[in-house]
């Protein structure tokens, strides 16, 4: 007779727990299908330089960060500030700006403005090579491994706790990997 | 025949069909020759018209099926935002380009993930999504059951079914019936 009486309540906590984790995901978060997977290969323009072409290959056995950004992204200048900051400090070795399908000139405008922690920007004019990576908006930050694989994406600006928490780790023990 | 008018140009000098127009029945095999490439260009343009709407009913069959990552709620066909208008922009170029529905699907999927397809794939981890609500019907179905058979074959002495009279009172009920 008492468990006739319990079942509604365990049923309600039950219930409770499951909207509970339901309800705290973000859907706007899409788990990207690269994970694991090779970087999908490109050879775009330089920003700046645009006759010379950069491919994928050039980081080939280095641990390398690709940051998607434009200058007509509202989000990519709360990330900018942090950006500017670890590359001054030297925490990002090989760091990678995809400029998608942004103007080249005002491109070149907001990092002269705001500082360039670019190793190298490059052009991605049609957003072709944003299509390839799974890009839905920016900015996005993607991890490569020395072996060219993609190890970790984040999407949103990347915040200074994403940074020290998920980012630092992972790029510190990919460095320690053969 | 308005050919003969004068243009300046050094090409009027060897054209042959200035030349020619004054001939009668050369005209005339230019005219049947007109004709005939009329009809020709009619076969083709009508085989080219349902090519054409082979490809625009595929496409907006694909681009119903295929999820707008920006809006999430809204297919590709749907949503006006710039990565859906690309994204339909690349399915018309893979489609033109002869692939497949499912090597289009295979495609998007392989960039980002299940998410872009509207019906999620039947798979270990859909299947409490695509199972989940029969499961939670079958539970109902038995528990209602179970409810309802216990109320039809209640126990003796429940309202349900009233105790039989006794002797005395039906024999009471009998004199007053009288």
């Amino acid at each position: 007779m008492k468990l006739k009486f319990a079942l509604p309540l365990i049923g309600f906590v039950a219930l409770c727990g499951v909207l509970y984790v339901g309800l705290s995901l973000n859907p706007r978060e899409i788990p990207s299908a690269l994970i694991g997977k090779p970087a999908p290969a490109f050879s775009l323009p330089v920003l700046g330089n645009p006759s010379q072409a950069l491919t994928t290959e050039k980081w080939r056995g280095k641990v390398w960060v690709l940051n998607v950004w434009a200058s007509w992204c509202v989000s990519c200048k709360d990330e900018h500030p942090l950006f500017v900051e670890l590359s001054k400090a030297g925490s990002i070795a090989h760091f990678v700006g995809l400029n998608y399908k942004d103007n080249p000139a005002a491109a070149q405008k907001w990092l002269t403005e705001l500082g360039n922690p670019y190793t190298v920007s490059i052009i991605d004019a049609d957003g072709r090579v944003g299509i390839d990576y799974g890009v839905y908006g920016v900015p996005e930050t993607f991890v490569m491994d020395r072996k060219g694989l993609v190890r970790y994406k984040h999407v949103g600006p990347v915040t200074r706790k994403a940074w020290n928490e998920k980012i630092a780790p992972l790029i510190a023990s990919l460095e320690k990997e053969a | 025949m308005t050919r003969r008018v004068y243009v300046p140009t050094a090409h009027h000098v060897v054209s042959p069909i200035a030349v020619e127009t004054c001939d009668w029945h050369s005209a005339l095999a230019r005219w049947a020759i007109g004709l005939i490439l009329t009809a020709f260009s009619l076969v083709f343009s009508g085989s080219l018209v349902a090519q054409t709407q082979e490809i625009n009913d595929r496409y907006d069959k694909l681009a119903h099926e295929l999820r707008c990552l920006v809006c999430q709620n809204q297919s590709l066909a749907e949503s006006d935002a710039d990565l859906a208008k690309d994204l339909k922009k690349e399915v018309r170029s893979l489609i033109t380009q002869g692939k497949n529905d499912e090597e289009i699907k295979t495609y998007l999927k392989t960039r980002y993930g299940d998410f872009i397809l509207y019906k999620p794939p039947m798979q270990a981890n859909t299947w409490v999504l695509w199972l989940g609500p029969f499961a939670a019907l079958g539970v109902g179905a038995i528990v209602g059951i179970i409810f309802l058979r216990k109320r039809t074959s209640a126990p003796p002495n429940s309202p349900a079914s009233p105790r039989p009279m006794s002797a005395q009172d039906q024999a009471e009920l009998e004199e007053r019936l009288k």
